[in-house]
């Protein structure tokens, strides 16, 4: 083996480090910035979505409150019922099976598009996650609800 | 009585830690045998309390003592003994004190087995280890004790959260923290290393078998949890990108690329301070993940109910730590000698690369966890990121590693011959030609499938290439390649199997996400669906009584082409102690496909409108799935093998002696 010149290729070699470096951190940056165009889902309030305009209909988001109580109606695998955050209200749409902890009066976070039809604007939940634990609400209903100035933190039962 | 001596030797145990983390370091500065091995005594004194403290916990969820406030919130004397058990570290505060507990054990296990270490070394090592030991010691008895007595006691506990009350999830825990807590070890040796000013083959080789061992457990803890989210949660899905999932996956991506660096140092004495800063990264990840799955800052299905002035304690916890050890290496790391030269394309660069993509993929992952709260803390909106971000991101990341896990391996170290490597894997490359194009005619999904497909086998047939060449398969008779096959060393053997395993679970990812059946469907008694080439039919729903629950039971029974194949008992139960309900979903394997079967609510007929009486019914078909447990458990195995490789025996080396290096560096 010939033995190599060690100060010119210790800086090539961290030269070639460096670049290689550059290379994935700037792939990286390229398809991290590119998704986020399109994979970041917001999440809105029932107030939110009735009183603000630039929420766009058809793209995925995120939207959360209390489940009315009563509002609940079962028709074969569709269920729809109303979210609010006591200020407003918000009609919801949802095909399938609903996660255990899914109750009245209980906190509950959907993600799904707006549907605007019939002059009333619906949400189409494609997912409904509920918490695993009974005694939590989810931040995003209890700032929405907060928010709303309707805030009770021991009726609504957060530690 | 029992609680008190528990809360006492937890005190204890603190002080000795206080003392365990200035005696040894000040020993080891100033040569002094005595208050060098007084580590090493105070280590296992450590753990002794601790066992004690946590072991006085178990009782009193074993007797169920309601007395002890911590057992009333999280345990019932109607509850099964093994979750009694596991309800010990179903909570917050429990599962504190077995961090701690598993903590100590590691500590105690360097000081006792440690004993071929240098002492300085050792020395430094526990010092390291009582540090964090202490910290978390005062976070437990700061903010959350599990001792805290109620008085009046009540008659009975509120009961653990029924969804936790299940074998797969009383393991879960104890693993995932031997893996986050043993990286402490290798955080430990790189923080001690940074001290003494020297990091050398022999460091590695001291490193290297902790790192191992804790990445095995918690790739086991990961796969554990991932493996319960598939068949309790009921969504029919293995991994959700949850941000507590993250938290677990991050020091897995690092201790992956620390586990593959450490190599290189071991065997080419390069890479030293690259790996050491690997090292701390990893700890203060898996730190980090403590952190958020405690805090309660991000919104996840996971979290307990939280207390902000916990999160910030850990918070602070994290950042002297970030900030300490970070500081001493931005200190320290320039001062250490530099290593073997290698050329771009050697065995070298290819582990180079390994840990490029590793770290690069770890940074998407802690961005898209981490963007949420940051979006939030400028006020810009509340977002979640989810899905979608890591296959665009994380996805295309991992996809040039597994090419290059194929090469690698057959590269020379110091200068590699890619020309030649490439000629000797030309069975790989055909094999995978011919799979990918028989995956783009048979291919119904997406056009993702067909890549996952090609790199699964891509990796799977390099991985064998690089054994066969190592035995020198069929150029040399059978026998005499069995024979060098028999003699190869663990870590050889250990590193096929590893890769194997990731071919194999990429495939079953890949498979399960591309080619996943679903039907979502109200069902009455007697309806039949078809799914996937199979019919189920709804047989009949009953009531059942469970142990501390009643559960609303169907019997599905599941035919292909007439001949019935199972049936399925998927379960809603109702638990009274809390009152929550839990699916339970039936799950037959074939090993080739799961078919997956969840019961919803009873719906009512409406009145008026046609609907029919039943019930909501979830099906899946999800091939290859069970693939991606197996492959998580052949990846252990295959760290188990390499760890038992007799060069990683933790005390059989010993550092080459040499004289122009000095310890001197530790006085500073």
């Amino acid at each position: 083996m010939n033995a190599p010149r060690p100060a010119l290729t210790r800086r090539r070699r961290r030269l070639y480090l460096l670049g290689a470096a550059a290379v994935v951190l700037a792939l990286a940056a390229t398809l991290i910035l590119n998704s986020f165009k399109d994979s970041l889902v917001f999440f809105y309030s029932p107030s939110d979505i009735a009183t603000r305009a630039d929420i766009p209909r058809d793209r995925l988001i995120r939207i959360g409150g209390l489940v009315e109580k009563g509002s609940i109606i079962r028709a074969g695998s569709e269920i729809r019922f109303t979210v609010t955050d006591t200020a407003h209200n918000l009609r919801v749409v949802y095909r399938g099976i609903l996660p255990d902890l899914f109750r009245e009066g209980q906190g509950v976070v959907a993600q799904g598009s707006l549907k605007a039809g019939g002059g009333e604007t619906v949400f189409e939940a494609r997912e409904v996650l509920a918490k695993h634990d009974e005694t939590y609400m989810p931040r995003e209903v209890a700032d929405a609800i907060k928010k709303s100035g309707q805030w009770k933190p021991d009726e609504a039962g957060t530690k | 009585m029992i609680a008190e001596t528990g809360h006492f030797a937890l005190i204890l145990a603190a002080l000795i830690a206080a003392f365990q983390c200035v005696l040894p370091l000040a020993g080891a500065a100033r040569g002094d045998q005595r208050l060098m091995d007084s580590g090493r005594t105070a280590a296992v004194a450590q753990f002794l309390f601790i066992t004690v403290a946590f072991f006085s916990l178990m009782h009193a969820y074993v007797v169920s003592d309601f007395s002890v406030a911590n057992v009333v919130q999280n345990s019932h004397s109607a509850k099964p003994m093994l979750y009694k058990i596991a309800g010990v570290w179903g909570n917050h505060e429990g599962s504190m004190v077995l961090w701690v507990l598993i903590l100590a054990l590691f500590g105690a296990a360097i000081a006792v087995f440690g004993r071929n270490l240098p002492h300085e070394l050792r020395a430094r090592v526990l010092a390291v280890q009582g540090m964090i030991g202490l910290a978390f010691l005062l976070f437990i008895l700061a903010t959350s004790n599990p001792f805290l007595r109620v008085d009046p006691a009540p008659m009975d506990g509120r009961g653990l959260n029924p969804i936790l009350q299940d074998p797969g999830l009383a393991f879960h825990p104890p693993f995932l923290y031997l893996g986050y807590v043993g990286f402490s070890v290798a955080f430990a040796f790189a923080v001690a290393a940074l001290i003494e000013g020297r990091v050398d083959a022999a460091w590695a080789r001291w490193v290297r078998p902790w790192t191992l061992a804790a990445w095995c457990a918690l790739t086991l803890g990961i796969a554990l949890g991932s493996w319960w989210a598939y068949y309790e949660l009921g969504w029919g899905g293995f991994w959700f990108w949850d941000p507590v999932e993250n938290a677990s996956f991050m020091p897995w991506l690092a201790g992956t690329a620390l586990l593959h660096s450490a190599i290189v140092v071991e065997k080419r004495d390069a890479l030293k301070s690259w790996t050491i800063l690997l090292a701390i990264l990893t700890f203060i990840l898996a730190m980090m993940g403590t952190f958020l799955v405690r805090s309660g800052v991000l919104t996840s299905v996971h979290t307990f109910a939280t207390d902000p002035g916990r999160g910030l304690f850990i918070l602070a916890l994290l950042l002297i730590a970030a900030v300490g050890s970070l500081g001493l290496y931005a200190w320290r790391a320039p001062g250490l000698r530099t290593g073997g030269v290698f050329a771009p394309i050697s065995r070298e660069g290819g582990l180079v690369l390994n840990n490029l993509l590793l770290a690069t993929a770890t940074a998407t992952v802690l961005l898209g966890t981490l963007y949420p709260l940051l979006l939030e803390a400028l006020d810009a909106g509340k977002v979640s990121v989810g899905a979608p971000y890591y296959n665009l991101t994380f996805v295309p990341i991992m996809a040039p590693l597994i090419v290059a896990m194929g090469i690698g391996p057959m590269l020379a170290w110091k200068r590699g011959d890619l020309p030649g490597v490439l000629a000797r894997l030309r069975i790989a490359a055909i094999v995978t030609g011919i799979v990918i194009c028989g995956a783009i005619l048979l291919n119904d999904g997406p056009l993702m499938a067909v890549l996952g497909v090609g790199l699964a086998c891509w990796l799977f047939m390099g991985a064998l290439s690089e054994l066969a060449e190592r035995i020198r398969l069929f150029r040399i008779p059978l026998r005499e390649s069995l024979r060098r096959l028999a003699h190869l060393p663990p870590a050889a053997i250990g590193m096929t199997v590893a890769h194997v395993s990731m071919a194999v679970i990429v495939l079953g990812i890949t498979a399960s996400a591309a080619w996943q059946s679903e039907r979502v469907l109200v069902m009455a008694p007697g309806d039949g669906v078809d799914l996937a080439g199979y019919r189920v039919t709804l047989d009949r729903v009953e009531k059942v009584p469970g142990p501390n629950y009643t559960a609303e039971r169907a019997a599905m029974s599941v035919t292909r082409k007439g001949n019935v194949v199972t049936v399925l008992r998927p379960e809603k139960r109702a638990f009274v102690t809390p009152p929550q309900t839990t699916t339970e979903a039936a799950i037959h394997t074939t090993w080739l496909a799961d078919i997956y079967a969840v019961i919803g609510d009873p719906v009512a007929p409406k009145a008026g409108e046609g609907g029919k009486a039943g019930w909501t019914v979830r099906l899946y078909h999800n091939p290859l799935v069970p693939w991606i447990w197996i492959g998580a458990v052949i990846m252990v195995v295959g760290g188990l093998i390499s760890l038992a490789d007799r060069r990683h025996r933790v005390g059989a080396p010993a550092r080459k002696t040499r004289s122009a290096e000095t310890p001197a560096a530790g006085a500073a």
